[in-house]
């Protein structure tokens, strides 16, 4: 009883045929491969699994990959262009110190670049009400802060 | 490029030189255990006791073995001969006889003492499977009573929860002078008592618990991957003391962890199935555990229930310290369990302090929830929170201002040799309060009131001038009080003949940045760029040896060896650069990366002599080795002492009873820093847990079930972006007198201050309205209650 799905992931159409009960979490790791995408919860409380889905942050341990079908999904590793240049969000965040372990992280980026694009001159009060979704143990969201509000004076220009 | 790559070499030390591990991170293209997979995999679920406390009559698995994709199952009765999981520290009791050390099996053995004891393992093709196996597995439970508060473990009449532990008493211990103590308490002008409850708390790491498990039939060796802080400890007591295999054929692999904060440290009963089943199944077998899972089955942290005394004299000097602590051990022995609210707490009693005498008592009890071990400070956070909420209190009771009562108190001669056996090196308590206060604007506070008074808000301020002891210490002494682990480190440096460098280290890096940090010190010293130095960590196929990482101990410990193996590596350049340079060894110098002849301008490149020792043709092979590569092995002299002053500054609706953390000042001394911008992090993630633990965080049992209510991130609350504020945090620095790099740790700081800094700031802002103490957390709804019950009502 699989069902068919056909998506677009990073730019590239994928199809396969997957058990209906597969979580879009699943099938980018467990089919694509792409494991930058990570599971750190079963409530969808701490988004590590955070993804774009049509241009929209959601959190993919929360969808069924047949809900994807036909969508453009964008994980972190598509973020980084051809010639290896880290989108702003990333290089803020290494700039900034914004991640210790790394493992809230591409959730985070994927997540703070969302809320970028929604709230353009997010100040400080906005980008924590805005990242209340993602959790990160290690940071204390200090840094994560300030790299979102230097991604954004980037993105915004 | 960031605009502090470019550091030069000589500098390099002391630099905020950005993360060499951030790069994978950021793309997605770190390794955690769960993104590696190998060919013909198979998937585990743990099946586990839904009951707090009860016997197995039986379990029937015939027809979940017939669901489809199932590979095996095991339970209880499969591991004949597979030992229990050890506890790495004996703790010698009050009556002189060791602890009650009762078996911890790797599967349930004819009983289940918490809701979440692994019952059976369950391999199968996917993880679905697995699971819709488990389903079908039929486990007759014969229910018993059940005692998940520790108070309640020790009472008359309790479920008995071990045969071997009579009462429930794991032991009962104790450290100091009582005599002494008794006495100082006579003459005391004034005694301050309070009693607190440290709260339980689940650590929480984002990366849940997992492993992989393969066994390689045509060399008959293992291959565990697995979410550890030490891979090599995990690695010895897996194999000599649980499932008797040979160490050597045996390799643990620790890739990318997303984070620890202690609860990865521990050997886990389902890796330890795991690798037994992966022998008799012949496929590798992988797990990743469910947050649900974290949940019931991760060591937890703190959970004590404590009783202190504090005596003084009519001007606020500290007499004497007496506290009497219960701690909760849940039902089995965890790793390191029974030497946190012993060695690692009752030691830090004396705080930043001169009290001259102090005494202790802890008795340890197994209750039906899951192991509690060291959880970020583990002791240490316990240990602070006793002494700056009664000094708090104590200050309040007399009258004497916050800082004063700190000041009349501090020790201020070094080295300090404490009544609960610590000897601190050196420290200036007195430096970093101060630098606190300014940074906090203590000055301007009662304008910041007044000004929240008139919004109808209550303003609070509170400190904590913590010490923790760090980098845990000489094995010897260690070993005379139970320790049955080394905890030393092992460093490795491997010279390539282009003169790059790889060091392998024993010390594990989960967040903490020691491919950069050691690489900071690697390059500083040997005068290599940074990219020029690899640093390798969790895999005992790869590293010499390794304790881990766990007490703030990386930098003090790993990196001491790291320094001791450059020793050795600079002094056999030396010896190569007095051949090549016809001079004498005595007169060769090495500095900024090169070999010198004192006095004149003849050298070597550090490269030059790297080549030389692997292209040996011009070389003195009649007395030196070809090859430039040393190991070392560090075991240091005395814990580390990081001290600072947090202060927390919070406001409080006292309509609603929320806190708002409106800010946070940590003034920590460190000793020396490599990379500033690495320490803030920890610093700033440390302060966000202690926070978590002062604000938020609460593990529930239900008191009659046994069930853990706050079994989902959806109940247990983590802290989010928007409940703390950005920190404002600085060092000073006194070097640690008795390691090279003068280094103390800077890992566990923020979750040791954080807590009692902000509940005194609570405390301060609800003096006006007559409360005194409630205990952690403080939510609007304990924050609330507070008020009413001050206010007469029940």
């Amino acid at each position: 009883m699989a069902v068919s799905l056909a998506m677009t992931v990073n730019g590239k159409p994928v199809n396969a045929d997957v058990d209906p009960r597969t979580l879009l979490v699943e099938f980018l790791r467990n089919n694509l491969g792409l494991t930058g995408t990570h599971v750190g919860c079963d409530t969808a409380q701490c988004g590590a699994c955070t993804v774009h889905v049509d241009g929209n942050a959601v959190k993919s341990c929360n969808v069924l990959a047949v809900q994807a079908q036909g969508a453009n999904v964008l994980t972190i590793e598509g973020l980084i262009a051809e010639d290896g240049t880290m989108h702003p969000m990333q290089a803020a965040f290494r700039d900034c110190h914004g991640l210790q372990c790394g493992f809230c992280t591409p959730g985070m980026v994927m997540s703070a670049i969302d809320l970028v694009n929604r709230h353009p001159g997010a100040d400080e009060a906005t980008i924590r009400a805005e990242l209340e979704g993602n959790l990160c143990r290690c940071t204390g969201y200090h840094n994560i802060v300030k790299a979102v509000r230097q991604a954004a004076a980037v993105m915004g220009k | 490029m960031g605009a502090n790559d470019t550091a030069t070499m000589t500098s390099v030390v002391g630099q905020s030189v950005l993360r060499k591990e951030d790069a994978r991170f950021l793309t997605g293209t770190g390794q955690y255990t769960d993104d590696v997979s190998m060919p013909r995999q198979t998937y585990a679920y743990f099946l586990r006791s839904p009951h707090a406390h009860a016997n197995i009559d039986s379990i029937d698995v015939a027809k979940a073995k017939q669901s489809p994709g199932v590979v095996d199952i095991f339970t209880g009765a499969d591991l004949q001969g597979v030992n229990g999981l050890p506890c790495g520290w004996l703790i010698t009791g009050t009556d002189g006889k060791p602890m009650n050390e009762p078996p911890h099996p790797v599967l349930a053995q004819g009983k289940v003492r918490y809701v979440g004891d692994a019952v059976a393992l369950v391999i199968a093709e996917s993880p679905a499977q697995a699971k819709d196996a488990a389903e079908q597995i039929v486990v007759d439970y014969d229910v018993l009573p059940s005692a998940v508060d520790s108070l309640d473990a020790l009472a008359d009449g309790a479920p008995q929860i071990h045969e071997q532990a009579p009462g429930n008493r794991c032991y009962t211990w104790a450290l100091g002078d009582k005599a002494a103590v008794d006495a100082a308490f006579a003459n005391a002008a004034h005694v301050t008592k309070i009693d607190i409850v440290n709260n339980r708390l689940i650590p929480n790491a984002i990366e849940p618990r997992a492993a992989l498990a393969h066994y390689d039939r045509a060399n008959d060796e293992y291959t565990l991957y697995v979410a550890n802080q030490n891979p090599h400890v995990e690695r010895l007591l897996m194999t000599a003391f649980v499932l008797g295999l040979p160490e050597h054929k045996v390799r643990v692999i620790a890739p990318d962890v997303g984070g620890g904060f202690g609860s990865k440290i521990y050997l886990y009963p389902e890796e330890t199935a795991m690798v037994f089943a992966s022998k008799k199944i012949h496929r590798p077998i992988k797990w990743a555990a469910e947050r649900s899972e974290s949940f019931l089955s991760d060591a937890h942290g703190r959970d004590h229930v404590t009783h202190a005394e504090l005596a003084l004299d009519k001007d606020g000097k500290f007499l004497a310290m007496r506290v009497h602590t219960t701690a909760n051990m849940g039902a089995y022995l965890s790793t390191f369990a029974s030497c946190i609210p012993t060695i690692l707490y009752a030691t830090l009693l004396a705080g930043q302090y001169t009290t001259p005498a102090i005494y202790c008592e802890v008795a340890a009890a197994f209750t039906n929830t899951a192991p509690v071990d060291a959880y970020r400070g583990a002791g240490r956070p316990e240990a602070t929170y006793v002494v700056e909420r009664i000094v708090s209190q104590a200050a309040m009771e007399m009258g004497i201002a916050q800082d004063e009562i700190r000041r009349r108190n501090f020790v201020r001669e070094f080295p300090y040799q404490t009544p609960v056996a610590l000897n601190y090196d050196i420290g200036d308590y007195e430096q970093t309060l101060d630098a606190a206060m300014e940074m906090a604007d203590v000055a301007g506070f009662p304008a910041r009131k007044a000004e929240a008074q008139k919004r109808g808000k209550l303003r609070g301020l509170g400190y904590a001038a913590y010490i923790e002891a760090c980098g845990l210490a000489p094995s010897n002494i260690a070993g005379a009080l139970g320790a049955r682990a080394g905890l030393f480190e092992a460093g490795q440096v491997r010279v390539h003949p282009t003169g790059s460098v790889t060091v392998f280290t024993g010390s594990h890096s989960h967040g903490q940045g020691h491919e950069t940090t050691f690489a900071q010190i690697v390059a500083g010293r040997l005068g290599v760029p940074v990219e020029n130095v690899s640093v390798v960590h969790g895999d005992t196929g790869r590293i010499p040896f390794g304790m881990g990482t766990y007490g703030s101990r990386s930098l003090a410990v790993g990196g001491t060896a790291i320094v001791k193996a450059l020793d050795k590596i600079v002094a056999k350049g030396k010896k190569i650069a007095a051949h090549l340079l016809e001079a004498a060894e005595s007169d060769i110098e090495f500095r900024d990366g090169k070999f010198t002849v004192a006095g004149t301008d003849r050298s070597k490149a550090f490269a030059e002599i790297a080549l030389s020792a692997y292209v040996p043709h011009n070389y003195p092979l009649g007395t030196l080795e070809p090859g430039l590569d040393e190991t070392a092995f560090y075991d240091p002299t005395n814990f580390t002492y990081p001290a600072g002053t947090h202060i927390c500054e919070v406001e409080i609706d006292p309509d609603t009873g929320v806190v708002d953390v409106v800010a946070f000042s940590a003034c920590d001394d460190f000793g020396n820093i490599i990379n500033p911008m690495i320490v803030e992090g920890q610093v700033h993630g440390g302060v966000a847990q202690g926070l978590g633990q002062a604000l938020r965080e609460q593990c529930v049992y239900d008191r009659d079930s046994g069930q853990l209510l706050t079994g989902s991130l959806m109940d247990y609350a983590l802290p989010r972006a928007d409940d703390v504020p950005s920190f404002n945090v600085a060092t000073k620095v006194t070097p640690c007198t008795h390691n090279p790099l003068g280094a103390k740790g800077c890992g566990e700081a923020g979750a040791i201050g954080a807590p009692a800094a902000m509940m005194n700031a609570v405390m301060d802002a609800l003096a006006p309205v007559g409360v005194t103490h409630f205990d952690m957390p403080a939510s609007p709804y304990r924050v609330w209650n507070a008020i009413r019950a001050a206010h007469g009502h029940a």
